[in-house]
């Protein structure tokens, strides 16, 4: 004999309250939706408005310059490939979001990461949202961004920032924690102030954590803006999707090789950036 | 010796408790309860009991003890970078327990720079840009705060390095950097815990000597600490002995050497090269008699004759030493009719301070054996020493309880060989 059990309504619970949260902020939403959307738009724009070999070059010497000739050809053989293949358009699409959303994400992550390390209060509130951010499927975040923001790219940021935020904030808190306690009673010691603290040697001793959180802040926006092309953000991942569903594996793969090749430079790009300011 | 300084900084009662129920800990502890048992009754550690000591003004004061015994505990609350449980700590009439947090900055910055065990220089700093934290914290302006951290340097023997980095230095020039830091800070007090401990033992060497240099020229108030018995020896002026968080014995070098508080303090002592530290006044004995240089041979005769004494001190109306009448010279010049001892005296004797260092007086026996006279700065005769003394003394200082070598007595007695 079974036993009815009431079903917890938690999927209405969630419905009503995200509907509640876009007619009582829908003014606050439209607004951020359109300092996003224009945002997107300009950048686009910028990028796209440069020649393919100018950006090309800007990238290569970049390369050169923060790492070795080695990324460097190798930046210039991956992006003539895309270029080759005519997948610059949407490369640049893809680039715009995961450089807006990375920014988005980390502008409010660094703030947060601080207090969490600061506050052992706070540090043991955060860390279960952090791992449930993390752990919740990646497309879930989908769904509530689009009653608030619509379909589309506004959408996909949202979505983005929410799911590549958590690294940001873990790695400034660890590297703050890292710090060690001597050198904080030395600064106590002299009589510094919590600010001057932070600023003359919690900061800086931490830089090189905060930017390996960064860099894999980077790594997942682009794998978030790829499995945004489901709520119509445009970029490779829509090539990718627009290629299932007229089944050519071929479109495909190469929408495929054009994410990896730019993940490869992303993650190369920002390590070099770690690195140099190590030394 | 007797110290009128002014007092710098009191410490009254103070005690520490490491965890969160202080209060309990302590009250066990007025019930006659020891450490232990309260860490077994309360899971709480008593870090430091009832400790009373004055810090004088310019001296500095080595706080010893074995390892785990409260003094890097102690030195921190000096400064609170550890919360004291109860007590006073009063500097310039402030009580730094009760300061507020801006006060306490305050306080931290016109007072306190720390030299720590393994430096806790900034990585990320130079060596310039290290030195000059204490100022910048403070508001100095840049380049007032880059000449006065110029000069630290200086001071340290560190010009020419401004710009590198401390992983580029070896550990005694890290140090230096420390000490730099810290003097340039110009606070009244100077703390450093294990300051010279993580140093190669010549290199230590050297950092002493110099310590000891700056200080004479600058006289700062400093607290050492240290678990080194030879170091607190050679640059304390008083020590202050630790010992499971309570003090053991407050007092100078000598002191502790010559008059050990207790068996632990004995313990303790053993093994040491105490004639490094004992002086000529240990070992002085009072004159038995002297006489004066308007005297005749016959009462000088007389008065080596009742004392037994092969020779006799002379001096004037106010002590003054005037020199030195052999017996066999006293009667030589009584036969010859002479009306005076100063007529047959001789200075073949040798004459020390009360702070001479008493194994500089051996080879000082080798010439002949009178005694030696121990004078003040006015050449008044305090005292002499006589060879038997010397070796006596020595021989006390180095004779030992006969208790079983335990392994902390092995680690903090190194002997003292020159
Ligand atoms: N934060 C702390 N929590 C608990 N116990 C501590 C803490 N700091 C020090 N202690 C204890 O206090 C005692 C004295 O330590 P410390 O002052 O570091 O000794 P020392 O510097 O003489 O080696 C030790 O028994 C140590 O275990
Ligand atoms: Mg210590």
């Amino acid at each position: 004999m079974a036993i009815e059990l009431p079903r917890v309504p938690l999927g209405q619970w969630i419905e009503g309250g995200l509907n509640w949260l876009t007619s009582e902020y829908s003014l606050i939403t439209r607004g951020i939706s359109r300092v996003t959307q224009t945002g997107i738009t300009g950048l686009n724009e910028a990028l796209m408005w440069l020649p393919e070999w100018a950006l090309l070059a800007i990238i290569a010497g970049l390369c050169w310059k923060l790492a070795n000739l080695r990324l460097a050809i190798g930046a210039v053989a991956g992006l003539l490939l895309i270029w080759n293949m005519g997948l610059w358009e949407p490369m640049i699409e893809t680039l715009t979001l995961v450089v807006i959303a990375t920014l988005v994400a980390v502008v409010m992550a660094i703030p947060v990461g601080i207090a969490a390390a600061l506050s052992e209060r706070l540090y043991r509130g955060i860390m279960p949202i952090l791992d449930f951010m993390q752990t919740m499927p990646a497309f879930v975040y989908l769904i509530p961004a689009i009653p608030f923001f619509g379909i589309g790219s506004v959408s996909a940021i949202f979505a983005t920032v929410i799911f590549s935020m958590p690294p940001a904030i873990r790695f400034t808190t660890l590297g703050i924690r890292q710090v060690p306690v001597e050198l904080i009673e030395a600064a106590d010691a002299y009589g510094a102030t919590r600010r001057q603290k932070l600023i003359k040697v919690q900061l800086p001793l931490s830089l090189p954590t905060v930017m390996a959180g960064i860099n894999q802040t980077i790594m997942l926006a682009l794998s978030m803006v790829v499995i945004a092309a489901m709520i119509g953000a445009d970029g490779l991942g829509s090539e990718v999707w627009r290629a299932i569903q007229r089944l050519r594996p071929g479109d495909g793969f190469e929408a495929g090789i054009a994410v990896v090749i730019l993940a490869m430079l992303l993650d190369r790009l920002t390590q070099s950036l770690r690195k140099s300011r190590k030394a | 010796m007797s110290d009128n300084r002014n007092v710098k900084i009191r410490v009254r009662n103070l005690s520490k408790v490491f965890g969160n129920q202080p209060k309990k800990a302590l009250e066990l502890r007025d019930q006659g309860l020891g450490r232990s048992e309260i860490l077994d009754k309360t899971g709480q550690t008593l870090g430091l009991s009832h400790i009373d000591f004055d810090v004088h003004e310019g001296e500095l004061l080595v706080i010893m003890g074995l390892s785990g015994s409260g003094k890097s505990t102690l030195i921190r609350c000096l400064n609170r970078l550890i919360e004291p449980s109860e007590g006073e700590i009063v500097i310039d009439g402030e009580n730094i327990p009760e300061l507020g947090e801006k006060a306490l900055l305050e306080c931290r910055r016109r007072h306190f720079s720390m030299v720590f065990q393994n430096f806790a220089l900034f990585p990320h700093r130079t060596v310039q840009q290290n030195t000059e934290f204490g100022l910048e914290v403070r508001g100095i302006d840049k380049e007032e705060r880059q000449r006065v951290a110029r000069e630290a340097l200086k001071q340290v023997g560190l010009d020419g390095w401004e710009d590198a980095y401390p992983n580029q230095l070896s550990g005694g020039m890290q140090q230096r950097v420390g000490l730099a830091r810290a003097l340039a800070n110009d606070a009244s007090v100077l703390l450093m815990d294990e300051a010279f401990s993580a140093l190669d033992p010549l290199i230590r060497g050297d950092m002493q000597q110099e310590l000891l240099q700056l200080q004479n020229q600058m006289q700062k108030t400093t607290v050492f600490i240290t678990h080194d018995l030879d170091e607190a020896l050679t640059i304390g002026d008083r020590i202050v002995l630790l010992k499971d968080g309570e003090i053991v014995q407050i007092g100078t070098p000598e002191e502790i050497l010559t008059k050990p508080a207790d068996d632990y303090v004995r313990r303790f002592i053993e093994g040491v090269d105490k004639s490094r530290i004992l002086t000529a006044e240990s070992a002085m004995r009072k004159v038995r008699a002297t006489v004066r240089d308007s005297d005749g041979p016959r009462t000088a005769l007389r008065k080596m004759r009742d004392h037994s004494l092969d020779s006799i001190y002379i001096t004037d109306r106010d002590r003054h030493l005037v020199g030195l009448i052999e017996a066999e010279a006293a009667s030589q010049a009584l036969e010859q009719g002479k009306e005076k001892v100063t007529q047959a005296m001789t200075q073949e004797f040798r004459s020390v301070g009360p702070n001479e260092p008493l194994h500089n007086l051996f080879a000082m026996f080798h010439d002949n054996s009178f005694p030696i006279a121990v004078v003040d700065d006015d050449r008044r005769l305090l005292g002499v020493v006589v060879k038997g003394a010397v070796l006596d003394e020595l021989a006390q200082a180095a004779e030992t309880p006969e208790l079983a070598k335990s392994p902390e007595s092995v680690e903090t007695a190194p002997a003292g060989d020159e």
